[in-house]
């Protein structure tokens, strides 16, 4: 698979040139360096997908909207450039919906073109006419609808400009069809002008230095790294800074690879279903340092109990996140790779932390993750560690939601950043399979793994037509226990077993599944075959699912129970 | 605690929609909006009261407002020296024997009438909230029919100097 369509329709058109609306877009994308596009077409995108046709540009057809726009997001999190979708009006347009909300609150950069109803039937109640923009509005960093041909130009670069710059978020821009087929100038040379708009990326000195101090005086300090350091392009400073004061490091289960996996350093993943060392550090911690972190719930269970007697150093790109959900002490409005290599050029003096240290060891060596072999079944957690070892750690590993999410959280360790393309905060089932899709246009030559959940994977399994088409090699681990597992779990732990609607009474044949598309797949229902079956997979020049039937009533643990503090963890030990 | 915060933002359509699910979402309690263009016809002015409880509240929404690509600039004015007005017109059942008391009772507020019916009067009132909010309850006594306020609109006052440091003995001004 070649990582590139060569972009022949760039030089076609010269600058100011006349041309129309949905030229221009096509255009436009060549120039923001757009190599491949998600989507799915219909009426009022017709203009546009006329475009693609005539210029070649390369466009992956997905099976259902959804599928498109979560392949963009896989793309968007892997690559580090924008994901590009484009769907038409209506049912097209609400079937991202999903996607936009999820990038939205996972930060990611997209850039999403609707198709709409002429401007002349707009509020009409048109055929497939849907209000992309007032349904858009709150899960958008921003949206447009051009109303204008003369406007497009400007519209689509301001677009890139938003959704990359800052704390990147999903950007949608409706086009009505007779804007598409309009014409006008083309002219993307024209500076931005976007007076609202100036994200803050150089942090305060004397923020940067206060927060040094704060360092240098602490006993317990500990760094909870987020998204926004890979989103900064900022893991090299973060180990940096972190090796050089020697503080510790816990992630939250977006930030996973911002900081190496199997690094002493490293306490885990906080929150929920984080380790004991990292919620207890949390926790006792007397400086906590969130760098591109939100404090949401999940991390922090219950805010009463969070970490109690800990001064608060907050890095944020966004301002409005410092303060939301906690009362910050330090907070460091800027880019997380900006603040960091400050503090490393800063060289502050190192604080003595060798107690702490002492402490965070001993938590680590006495709590570590646990779970019971049987004899009889595939331990799920036992899954991850041979997935782990069968890729050497060096896989992109994409999720669905759910329990097989966490076990990849807990045992996939990541000594890279951007191989990990998880749903955190939306909790998007049906995510894992087309942002596998997405990371492996991102990243061709890289093994793409995607761990699914038998629910999850049923909800977007028809994009197995994309690997059958393009022979694309994502291998699918199906994490199969027969039931919807995380709420099974809840529903065993906080509703007394009564298990409603979360039990499979029926599955498919996932191989023959498979199959149909003409994929390699196969069933492994014991330990010994495991590795194999996995190695065969991965040597495979291919596409290959693999239904891996794990031990059905598994749960997840160590936890912090809702409403609960990070003190208050179960399941700690067997 | 009540705040008032005005805001320049983008003259576009939408972004009226854009502030008010801002603050429906953030489950932020506001009392008025009012919105209208400047001398700059790509610019409207904003004015929202808001009820926060504490400071960090506040915090959020000038940083939730200031997020917003078509919002240009973000002021909380509540403790500067500012020119705040509102508008009310306030239907007052009146018979006619009661109509020259509503109108003295209304003068000192520089309350004018400005439509006369067989059983009530409409005054039209101007000035800042407490003032408005005086004369309603003043009103209330002979019966409201009809209540139609414009929330307050405001900015700062070009002298630096406060009128908060003069005593002011009356609400009305
Ligand atoms: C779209 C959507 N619907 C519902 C949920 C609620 N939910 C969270 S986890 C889960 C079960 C997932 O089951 P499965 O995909 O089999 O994964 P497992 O937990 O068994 O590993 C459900 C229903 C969700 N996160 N997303």
């Amino acid at each position: 698979m070649s990582a590139k369509t060569e972009i022949q329709y760039a030089q076609q058109t010269a600058a100011n040139e006349e041309m129309k609306g949905s030229s221009m877009l096509i255009r436009a994308l060549a120039e923001e360096n757009v190599d491949v596009i998600f989507g799915y077409p219909g009426g009022a995108i017709l203009p546009t997908y006329d475009e693609i046709y005539k210029t070649g540009i390369r466009h992956i057809l997905s099976r259902h909207e959804q599928g498109a726009i979560h392949a963009a997001e896989g793309y968007a999190r892997v690559a580090g450039k924008p994901g590009v979708c484009v769907v038409t009006s209506g049912p097209g347009a609400t079937n991202v919906v999903t996607g936009i909300a999820d990038a939205m609150i996972d930060s990611l950069p997209l850039v999403v073109i609707s198709g709409q109803v002429a401007t002349s039937v707009i509020g009409t109640d048109a055929f497939q006419e849907a209000d992309m923009v007032g349904i858009t509005m709150p899960v958008t960093k921003h949206n447009y609808q051009v109303r204008s041909v003369e406007d497009l130009p400007r519209v689509i670069k301001e677009a890139f400009h938003i959704a990359t710059t800052g704390r990147p978020g999903p950007v949608l821009i409706d086009l009505p069809k007779d804007v598409s087929v309009a014409t006008g100038i083309f002219n993307y040379e024209n500076e931005l002008d976007l007076p609202g708009y100036h994200p803050t990326v150089h942090p305060n000195r004397l923020q940067i230095k206060k927060l040094q101090d704060a360092v240098t005086k602490a006993e317990k300090p500990v760094i909870l790294a987020g998204a926004g350091v890979l989103h900064a392009q900022g893991a090299e400073e973060l180990t940096t800074f972190a090796e050089t004061q020697g503080i510790p490091v816990a992630s939250t289960l977006l930030g996973l690879g911002a900081f190496p996996g199997e690094h002493e350093q490293f306490l885990g993943m906080a929150g929920m279903h984080g380790t004991y060392a990292a919620n207890m550090a949390l926790h006792e911690a007397d400086l906590l340092i969130s760098v591109g972190a939100r404090f949401d719930d999940r991390v922090t269970g219950n805010l009463e109990h969070f970490a109690p007697t800990a001064t608060i150093a907050h890095i944020d790109v966004d301002p409005a996140e410092i303060g939301k959900n906690i009362e910050t002490h330090i907070p460091v409005v800027g880019d997380a790779r900006e603040a960091l290599k400050s503090l490393v050029e800063m060289d502050g003096e190192r604080g003595d932390f060798t107690a702490w240290k002492n402490t965070l060891h001993e938590w680590k060596t006495k709590y570590p993750l646990w779970y019971n072999e049987d004899d009889e079944t595939i331990k799920p957690q036992r899954l991850m560690e041979e997935v782990y070892e069968a890729t050497n750690g060096e896989a992109i590993v994409t999720t669905d939601v759910g329990q097989h999410q966490m076990w990849a959280a807990q045992y996939y360790h990541f000594n890279k950043p951007n191989r990990w393309v998880t749903s955190g905060g939306l909790g998007t089932m049906g995510f894992g399979f087309p942002s596998a899709i997405g990371a492996q246009f991102a990243e061709p030559d890289t093994p793409v793994v995607a761990v699914l959940g038998d629910a999850g994977f049923q909800m977007t399994a028809q994009e197995l037509s994309i690997l059958q088409e393009l022979n694309l090699p994502v291998k699918i681990i199906l994490v199969n226990n027969a039931s919807l597992g995380m709420v099974r779990q809840w529903q065993q732990l906080f509703y007394e077993e009564r298990y409603s609607n979360s039990l499979f009474p029926i599955q498919p044949d996932f191989v023959k599944m498979a199959e149909a598309y003409n994929i390699k797949g196969s069933r492994i229902d014991n330990l010994e075959e495991v590795r194999g079956a996995l190695d065969e997979a991965l040597a495979h020049d291919g596409p290959a699912l693999i239904d891996f039937r794990v031990t059905p009533d598994e749960n997840v643990y160590p936890m912090i129970a809702p409403g609960k503090g990070h003190h208050e963890m179960e399941g700690v030990t067997p | 605690m009540k705040r008032t915060i005005t805001a320049t933002v983008n003259n576009n359509s939408g972004v009226m929609n854009r502030i008010t699910g801002l603050f429906a979402r953030r489950q932020f309690n506001i009392e008025s909006i009012t919105v209208g263009m400047t001398e700059n016809p790509d610019v409207s002015r904003m004015t929202f009261v808001v009820n926060v409880d504490n400071y960090r509240s506040l915090d959020q929404v000038i940083k939730q407002l200031n997020k917003q690509v078509d919002v240009l600039k973000v002021r909380d004015i509540t403790d500067e020296s500012t020119v705040e007005r509102e508008l009310a017109l306030i239907k007052v059942v009146a018979a006619p024997q009661h109509r020259s008391e509503i109108e003295a009772v209304a003068s000192p507020f520089r309350a004018s009438i400005i439509d006369v019916g067989r059983e009530s009067v409409t005054l039209q009132v101007t000035g800042d909230q407490e003032k408005v909010e005086a004369l309603i309850d003043l009103m209330k006594p002979y019966g409201i029919k009809e209540l139609a306020r414009t929330g307050v609109t405001a900015f700062k006052r070009s002298s630096k100097k406060t009128t908060i440091d003069n005593p002011r003995y009356s609400i009305i001004n």
